[in-house]
C-alpha cells in the first residue's frame, strides 16, 4: 500500500512536470524510479523506455510497466491514472480559459520561453537513458562501440528520410542480437 | 458538422491507439479528426494542439481531451483519451510479460541491448529536429544548456528548475510595452 501510494505521488507530480510532452520528465522519471525510489534498475528502465517506442499510442505509456515491476497489475493501473490524469484535467479544465486570453501577447511569451527548456529537458533524456543504453561502463568498449552506432546510425537515417521509427527500433533489436551475442 | 457520440469518439481513438506505431501521434490524429471524419476543422485542430502542446502532459493525449470534450462533452473527452492509451498499454503489459521471463536469455538480452541503443537514437533525432532553430540561438542554446546541466547532470528537480528558470526564460520573451493588454 506504502508502495502504491508512492508510486502515485512520484507519478502525478511527473505528469503535472511534462511541459513539452513527456520526453521532458525522461530524467527526473529515470532519478526517482532508479535511483530515489529503486523500483527499477538502470537497465530495465532503458529497455523499458525502449519497448514503448515500439508499442502504439502515446510514447509514455511505458510508465505502466514500472508501476507492474514496482507493485504488480494495481501498480500498472496506478501508474497509468497518476501519469495520465492530472494533466488530462488540467488540460480539460484549461481549455475554457484558453480562449480568454487568446489575444495576450503573454502566451506567446511562455511558449517561446519554454520552447528551450523542453529541449534542454529532452537532451537531459537522451543522457538518462544514454546512460546505461549506449554507453555502458559495465560493457566493453566494443560493446559500447556497437550500441553508440546503432544509435548514431538510427539518428543519421532519420535525418536523412522519412521512416517508420518503429521499424528502425527493431532492426536495432536485430542488429543487437547479430552482434552482442 | 456533425457531433460523434462518445462511443464513435472511442472508435476513433482507438483505432489511432493501435495503428500509430512508430510515433508521431499528432499527424495521425489530424489524419482522423480533420481529413477521414471532418469533425474539425484544420483552425480548430491547430488551436488544439497549441494547447496541449503548452500544457503539461503528452501532447496527443491533450488533443485527444480538447477534441473529446469540443465534441461530445465529458464523455467525449474521456472516450478520447482512454481509447488512445488504452491498445498501447494491453500491448505493453504483453511486452512486459515476455520481457519478465525472458530477460536473462542471451538472445533476448543482446536484442534488447540493440532495441535501447536503437531507442536512444530516435529520442535524439527528435530532440535534435524539433530544437533545429533553438540550437543555433545563443540565447535559446544558453537556455537548453542550463537546462541539461541541472537536470541532467546535476539531478536538480525539475519543479525547481522550472521555477528559476522559466520565468526567465518567460521574462526575456515579454511582450513590448506598447502591445502589452
Amino acid at each position: 500500500m506504502k508502495e502504491l501510494v508512492s508510486l502515485l505521488n512520484a507519478f502525478c507530480l511527473l505528469s503535472l512536470l511534462a511541459v513539452g510532452g513527456g520526453s521532458a520528465v525522461l530524467p527526473q522519471m529515470e532519478h526517482e524510479t532508479v535511483s530515489i525510489h529503486g523500483w527499477v534498475s538502470a537497465a530495465d528502465f532503458a529497455t523499458i523506455y525502449s519497448l514503448g517506442q515500439m508499442a502504439p499510442g502515446p510514447n509514455m505509456t511505458m510508465v505502466g510497466l514500472i508501476g507492474f515491476k514496482a507493485a504488480g497489475i494495481t501498480g500498472m493501473l496506478v501508474v497509468l491514472l497518476a501519469f495520465y490524469l492530472p494533466s488530462s484535467v488540467l488540460t480539460y479544465a484549461a481549455s475554457h480559459l484558453w480562449d480568454a486570453c487568446k489575444n495576450s501577447p503573454w502566451r506567446d511569451a511562455v511558449q517561446k520561453g519554454m520552447a528551450p527548456i523542453t529541449i534542454g529537458l529532452m537532451l537531459a533524456g537522451v543522457y538518462a537513458v544514454g546512460k546505461t543504453a549506449s554507453y555502458n561502463p559495465a560493457h566493453s568498449l566494443e560493446f559500447n562501440g556497437i550500441t553508440c552506432g546503432i544509435g548514431l546510425a538510427v539518428a543519421a537515417i532519420l535525418f536523412a528520410r522519412r521512416i517508420n521509427p518503429a521499424l528502425l527500433i527493431l532492426a536495432g533489436g536485430v542488429a543487437g542480437w547479430f552482434f552482442l551475442r | 458538422m456533425n457531433n460523434p457520440t462518445p462511443t464513435a469518439l472511442f472508435a476513433a481513438f482507438f483505432r489511432i491507439g493501435i495503428t500509430s506505431f512508430g510515433g508521431g501521434l499528432v499527424a495521425y490524429l489530424r489524419d482522423e479528426l480533420v481529413t477521414h471524419k471532418n469533425w474539425l476543422s484544420s483552425d480548430e485542430f491547430l488551436a488544439a494542439l497549441e494547447i496541449g502542446q503548452t500544457l503539461p502532459g503528452l501532447n496527443s493525449v491533450n488533443v485527444a481531451i480538447i477534441a473529446g470534450r469540443k465534441l461530445a462533452g465529458p464523455a467525449g473527452a474521456i472516450a478520447a483519451a482512454v481509447g488512445l492509451v488504452i491498445p498501447g498499454a494491453v500491448i505493453l503489459c504483453v511486452l512486459g510479460v515476455l520481457y519478465a521471463r525472458f530477460r536473462n536469455h542471451p538472445d533476448v538480452v543482446a536484442a534488447l541491448a540493440g532495441i535501447a541503443a536503437a531507442a536512444v537514437g530516435l529520442l535524439l533525432q527528435v530532440t535534435l529536429k524539433i530544437g533545429a532553430k533553438q540550437f543555433v540561438e545563443p540565447r535559446a542554446l544558453f537556455f537548453i544548456l542550463l537546462t541539461f546541466v541541472l537536470v541532467g547532470l546535476c539531478h536538480v528537480s525539475l519543479p525547481v528548475v522550472l521555477f528559476l528558470v522559466a520565468p526567465m526564460a518567460i521574462l526575456l520573451h515579454r511582450p513590448p510595452k506598447e502591445t502589452a493588454t
